[in-house]
C-alpha cells in the first residue's frame, strides 16, 4: 500500500481552514447513532473524549489505571507552548512552526506542524475558560517563560505542575460528559486488540484488570491516545503503567508504525542511584531558564569532588566550566534537549562526571538566587550589597518559581539545591516516534486514529520543551473532532457495531490464547528481570549515541531475549484476578518486540537527526549531520517477526521553511 | 538495613484479611518505599508466593495512584510526601513497619493495599467543572485579568492529587478536603462563579451518598495531605454551601 498523507493542496496558511470547510459534517441527530471508542485519558485522549461526548457522538473511553486522571500527562512539568505573543517579543504562529521544524531537526511533517501552531493560541483560551490556574502577574495577566530551542516566550505554565492542571481541565470536561451519561468510563481497562471488521478498526478487546474479564467492545471508530514507549528502556521518567501494548496490537493488526527510533532523552533527570531503582526522575526543562550546567574544568578537581575533599559550592569560577554557554553562546543554556543531552554525555565520557559513577553534571542556582535577590532587595529599597539578604530574598524568589521541583530533588537525592547545585543527568523521556497517521490523523487502518504521543506527526526526530502538552490537546480539542467526521459521516446509516461476529471471536480468542500462555509457562524468572534486561540493551546500544555494529547486536540480542522470555518468564497467580504482574508480562512481550523494530530503523537511518544520534555521522564539532537522502519518515509494516518488518517511506516535502543545518551556536 | 514488615493481605474484596509477616533484607536507605516492596514482590514471585498488590504508578508524587497506611500514618512517617517519594532513610535498622490499605467504607478494598477509589470520580462527576465547550472562538485567555492572588489561592487547592490521604486520615473517614479543594479552585476563580450554587450543592450530595463522613475539624486531613491542600478550603467550602442552600 503506498503512503497518502492526504495533505490538503494550497498555501500552508490556508490548508487547515480550506480543509475544515470541505470536509464532510455529521448533523447532530445522526452523531447520537454514533459510538467512538477512545483509549487512553492522558491530555490527547482525555481532550478527545469530553470533545467527542460534547459533539453528541457516544463515547467509550478507556484507561489501565483506577481513574483517567492519573494518566501520566499528569507528571508534565514546565509548561505548555501557545503562538500568542503576550510578552510582544516578535512570536507569532509562523514562528512557532519554523522552532518546531527546526528543533525537529527537518523530520517532521511541515502542514501538521503548521496546523499546530495554528491552534496552539485557542488551546490556552479553551483551558484559561475551564478554570485551569495559569501563573499570572501582577496585573491579573498570564506570564510566560522560555523553553529551550526558542528565542521567546511563549510558555505557559502552572508552578512546576502545568501537566497536572491541564489534565485536571481535560478530566473535568470527561467528568461533565460522564455526568451527562455521554462518556462511559472504564477504569482499571486494558486494551488488548484491535478489532477489524470489513477492513475498518470497529472496537477493541480489553481485560478488566480487577476481575480478568476478557471484553468485547465495538464501535464506528477506534482512538489511540496511548503516549509513548519510552519504557522500552526500563528506566525512563515515564510511569511504570505507561505502555506500548495498544499501539503495538494496532501495529500488528496493519497500523504502520513509523520512525521507531526517534527517542527524546532529557537532560535534565535526577541521576541513577543503584541497582533497585524503578523509574527516574525528570527535573523540568524550566530550571535551565536560571539553572546554569557546569563541570570542572581540570581533571584534578573533578576526582576531588568525588571523593567528597571538595564541594562544588568551593570551586572558584574560573575552574568551571559552563560548557553550554561556551559551545552554544547564542542559546547557552538553552539549547534543545537533543543538543544539551549529548553535550553532557560528551562532557561525562571525557571524565568530567561529578558524582562517583562519573554521570552527572551540575545545574547551579547560586548566580539566579543573586541576581533575583538583588532585584527584590532594589525592589524593597534593602541593602543590595548584604550577601546574606540577598541569598535569602533570592532563595524566596526561587521557591516561588521551582519550589515544587526543588522540593522533589531534596526528597531523593536528600541535598538541599538551595545550598548546593543539582547533580542532573540524560534520562529517556518522550518518544517522537508512534504510530503513523495522515493529515486526520488516521492510521494506516480506516478508523483508527492515534493522537498525541501515541503518533509521530509532528516533533520530527527531537521534541522541543512544553510541545507534548500542546500537541496533545491539539489533537484531543482542536484537530480529531473535525477529521473524525469526515469518516464517520459515511456511517451514519451503519447502526450499532455487533460483537457477536467472527472477527471479535478471533480477536478474543487470540488474546485469551496470549494470557493463557503467560500464566501457563510456570518458567523461573520474573517479568521484571527481563524488562530490565531489554532496558540495558535498549540503553547501551540504541540510546544517546548509535552505531551499526551496535545495533545490528542489539537486533540479535533482543530477538534472542524474546526467544528466552516465552521459554522461561514466571507470572504467578491466576488469570481471572487482580494480577499486576499478568499485565506487565503482556506489555514486556510487546516492549521486546518494538525493540527489536526500533533497533533496526536506527540502524537503516545512516544519518545522525535530533534525539538519533548516529556516530559515523557527525561534524568535525561533533554535531548531528543530516542527510538529504534521509529526508523521509520510515512506515514500517508488520510481517510477523519484527525484523522481517517492511519498510515505506513518506518523503518529507519542505516548501516553505528553507532546510539547512540547525545551528544553536 | 534489615526491616520486618507487617502487610494486609486479602484476597479480594469478599475475604476476611489479615496481617501477615515478611522479612526483609538488604534495604538500602536511597530506595524509595515502593522499590523496597519491589525487592520484596520480587523474592515473593521467586519462591513461588503471591506477590503483594498496590497501586502506583508515576512514582514521582504527582498522579496520586498510589496509598499505603504506613505505620499508622496515609504515606507513611514523612511530610508532604506520597508514599511512592517516601525514602527508605527515613527508617531504621531493625524497624518493624506496619502496612495497611487505606480504610473507609467508601473505598473498599480490591485486593491487598489496592482499594477502590472512584466515588471521587464520581463525586466531580457531580459537578467538578466548568460548563464550557471545546470550540475555537472562546474568549482571549487575557480578556478578564484574575488577580495574582486568587490565581496563586486556586492553584493551591487544584494541586489536590486525590490521593485519599485525607479520607484515610480522618477519624470519620470524611471526604471534605478533597471536595472543597475543587470547590475552591473554581470559586477562586471568575470562570467558576455561573455555577457555583449547584455546584457545591451536587458535589456536598454526592459525597454524602457516597457514605464519606461528616467534618469534626480535627485537622488530620491537613496534616497528613501530601500537597498540603489547607483546612481553609474545607471552610470556603462551608461558606459557599451556607451561601448556596439560602439562594438554593
Amino acid at each position: 500500500m503506498a503512503l497518502d498523507s492526504k495533505i490538503p493542496q494550497g498555501p500552508l496558511v490556508d490548508k487547515w481552514t480550506k480543509h475544515k470547510n470541505n470536509i464532510n459534517l455529521v448533523n447532530p441527530a445522526n452523531k447520537r447513532l454514533i459510538d467512538v471508542i477512545v483509549v487512553g485519558t492522558g491530555l490527547a485522549g482525555g481532550s478527545a473524549a469530553a470533545t467527542l461526548a460534547e459533539l453528541g457522538y457516544n463515547v467509550k473511553a478507556f484507561c489501565f489505571q483506577d481513574s483517567p486522571r492519573r494518566a501520566h500527562s499528569i507528571a508534565a512539568q514546565g509548561g505548555i507552548n501557545a503562538a500568542k505573543n503576550y510578552q510582544g517579543d516578535g512570536d507569532s504562529t509562523y514562528r512557532l512552526f519554523y522552532d518546531t521544524v527546526k528543533g525537529g531537526d527537518y523530520r517532521s511533517r511541515e502542514a501538521n506542524v503548521y496546523r499546530l501552531a495554528e491552534v496552539s493560541a485557542n488551546i490556552i483560551d479553551q483551558c484559561v475558560a475551564q478554570g485551569v490556574p495559569f501563573a499570572r502577574d501582577y496585573g491579573g495577566l498570564l506570564d510566560n517563560r522560555s523553553f529551550g530551542g526558542v528565542l521567546v516566550s511563549r510558555t505557559f505554565y502552572a508552578k512546576g505542575q502545568t501537566g497536572q492542571q491541564l489534565l485536571l481541565g481535560a478530566y473535568s470536561a470527561m467528568n461533565r460528559q460522564i455526568g451527562r451519561g455521554k462518556i462511559k468510563m472504564y477504569n482499571r481497562h486494558e486494551m488488548l486488540d484491535v478489532v477489524i471488521v470489513d477492513g475498518k478498526a470497529r472496537g477493541i478487546i480489553a481485560r478488566n484488570l480487577v476481575t480478568g474479564e476478557i471484553e468485547r467492545h465495538s464501535a464506528h471508530a477506534v482512538v489511540l491516545g496511548t503516549g509513548g514507549y519510552g519504557n522500552v528502556f526500563f528506566l525512563s521518567t515515564n510511569a511504570m503503567g505507561s505502555n506500548v501494548t495498544a499501539a503495538w496490537r494496532a501495529h500488528k493488526r496493519g497500523a504502520y508504525f513509523a520512525n521507531p527510533c526517534y527517542t527524546q532523552i532529557h537532560p535534565t533527570c535526577i541521576p541513577v542511584s543503584g541497582d533497585h531503582q524503578s523509574k527516574l526522575t525528570l527535573m523540568s526543562e524550566s530550571l535551565r531558564n536560571d539553572g546554569r550546567i557546569w563541570v570542572p574544568k581540570h581533571k584534578k578537581d573533578v576526582d576531588a569532588i568525588r571523593s567528597g575533599k571538595l564541594k562544588p559550592t568551593q570551586l572558584a569560577e574560573d575552574d568551571r566550566d559552563y560548557y553550554l554557554e561556551r559551545r552554544y553562546p547564542a542559546f547557552g543554556n538553552l539549547v534543545p534537549r537533543d543538543v544539551a543531552s549529548r553535550a553532557a554525555k560528551e562532557r561525562c565520557d571525557a571524565g568530567f562526571g561529578v558524582n562517583a559513577t562519573g554521570e552527572a553534571v551540575y545545574l547551579d542556582f547560586a548566580a539566579a538566587i543573586i541576581r533575583y535577590g538583588k532585584e527584590k532587595a532594589h525592589v524593597k529599597g534593602l541593602n543590595e550589597n548584604d550577601d546574606a539578604l540577598v541569598k535569602e530574598l533570592g532563595k524566596e524568589v526561587v521557591k516561588a518559581k521551582y519550589g515544587n521541583l526543588f522540593q522533589m530533588y531534596e526528597k531523593i537525592v536528600d541535598e538541599n539545591p538551595y545550598e548546593t547545585p543539582m547533580m542532573i543527568f540524560p534520562a529517556v523521556h518522550y518518544t517522537m516516534g508512534g504510530i503513523w497517521v495522515d493529515y486526520n490523523l488516521q492510521t494506516t487502518i480506516p478508523g483508527l486514529y492515534a493522537i498525541g504521543e501515541a503518533n509521530f506527526s509532528d516533533h520530527g526526530s527531537n521534541r522541543l520543551g512544553a510541545s507534548a502538552l500542546m500537541q496533545g490537546l491539539a489533537d484531543g480539542y482542536f484537530v480529531l473532532p473535525y477529521t473524525i467526521g469526515d469518516y464517520l459521516s459515511k456511517d451514519i446509516r451503519t447502526g450499532a457495531i455487533s460483537t457477536d461476529s467472527p472477527e471479535f471471536e478471533e480477536a478474543e480468542k487470540n488474546a485469551v490464547e496470549n494470557i493463557n500462555h503467560l500464566i501457563n509457562n510456570k518458567g523461573t524468572k520474573s517479568v521484571d528481570s527481563f524488562h530490565r534486561r531489554l532496558g540495558k540493551i535498549m540503553w547501551n546500544k540504541c540510546g544517546m549515541s548509535r552505531n551499526e555494529k551496535e545495533l545490528k547486536e542489539a537486533v540479535e540480542e533482543i530477538s534472542a531475549l524474546r526467544k528466552e522470555f516465552y521459554k522461561d518468564v514466571l507470572v504467578p497467580g491466576t488469570a481471572d484476578e487482580f494480577n499486576e504482574q499478568l499485565a506487565k508480562a503482556g506489555r514486556v512481550a510487546d516492549f521486546l518486540e518494538l525493540g527489536e523494530l526500533f533497533a533496526k530503523d536506527a540502524l537503516l537511518r545512516e544519518e545522525s537527526a535530533g534525539g538519533h544520534f548516529r556516530e559515523e555521522h557527525q561534524t568535525p564539532e561533533g554535531e548531528a549531520k543530516r542527510r538529504t537522502e534521509f529526508q523521509f519518515v520510515s512506515a514500517w509494516e508488520y510481517k510477523g517477526e519484527p525484523k522481517d518488518a517492511l519498510l515505506h517511506k513518506e518523503p518529507l516535502v519542505y516548501e516553505n521553511i528553507e532546510v539547512k543545518e540547525r545551528s544553536y551556536k | 538495613m534489615n526491616l520486618t514488615l507487617k502487610i494486609w493481605r486479602q484476597k479480594n474484596a469478599n475475604d476476611k484479611g489479615k496481617m501477615v509477616d515478611y522479612q526483609i533484607s538488604d534495604v538500602s536507605p536511597d530506595m524509595s518505599f515502593l522499590e523496597m516492596l519491589d525487592v520484596l514482590n520480587n523474592q515473593l514471585i521467586e519462591k513461588g508466593d503471591s506477590p503483594v498488590a498496590f497501586d502506583h504508578d508515576c512514582r514521582e508524587g504527582i498522579c496520586g495512584m498510589c496509598s499505603l497506611y504506613i505505620n499508622g500514618e496515609a504515606h507513611g512517617p514523612d511530610r508532604r510526601v506520597t508514599t511512592c517519594q517516601l525514602h527508605m532513610r527515613m527508617f531504621k535498622d531493625g524497624d518493624t513497619i506496619h502496612i495497611e490499605p487505606f480504610r473507609a467504607k467508601a473505598f473498599p478494598i480490591i485486593k491487598d493495599l489496592v482499594v477502590d477509589r472512584s466515588a471521587f470520580d464520581r463525586v466531580q462527576h457531580a459537578g467538578g467543572f466548568i460548563s464550557v465547550n471545546t470550540s475555537g472562538n472562546t474568549q482571549d485567555a487575557n480578556s478578564i485579568p484574575i488577580s495574582k492572588h486568587a490565581a496563586d489561592k486556586a492553584m493551591d487547592a487544584a494541586t489536590c492529587i486525590g490521593c485519599g490521604a485525607c479520607v484515610a486520615s480522618c477519624k470519620n473517614s470524611s471526604a471534605m478536603l478533597f471536595v472543597s479543594a475543587k470547590v475552591s479552585q473554581y470559586a477562586l476563580l471568575p470562570q467558576g462563579q455561573v455555577e457555583a450554587t449547584d455546584r457545591v450543592l451536587n458535589m456536598v450530595q454526592q459525597m454524602d451518598d457516597e457514605g464519606f463522613g461528616n467534618c469534626t475539624n480535627t485537622g488530620a486531613c491537613e496534616v497528613e495531605c501530601p500537597k498540603g491542600i489547607s483546612l481553609e478550603n474545607i471552610a470556603r467550602m462551608n461558606r459557599e454551601y451556607l451561601s448556596a442552600s439560602f439562594k438554593g
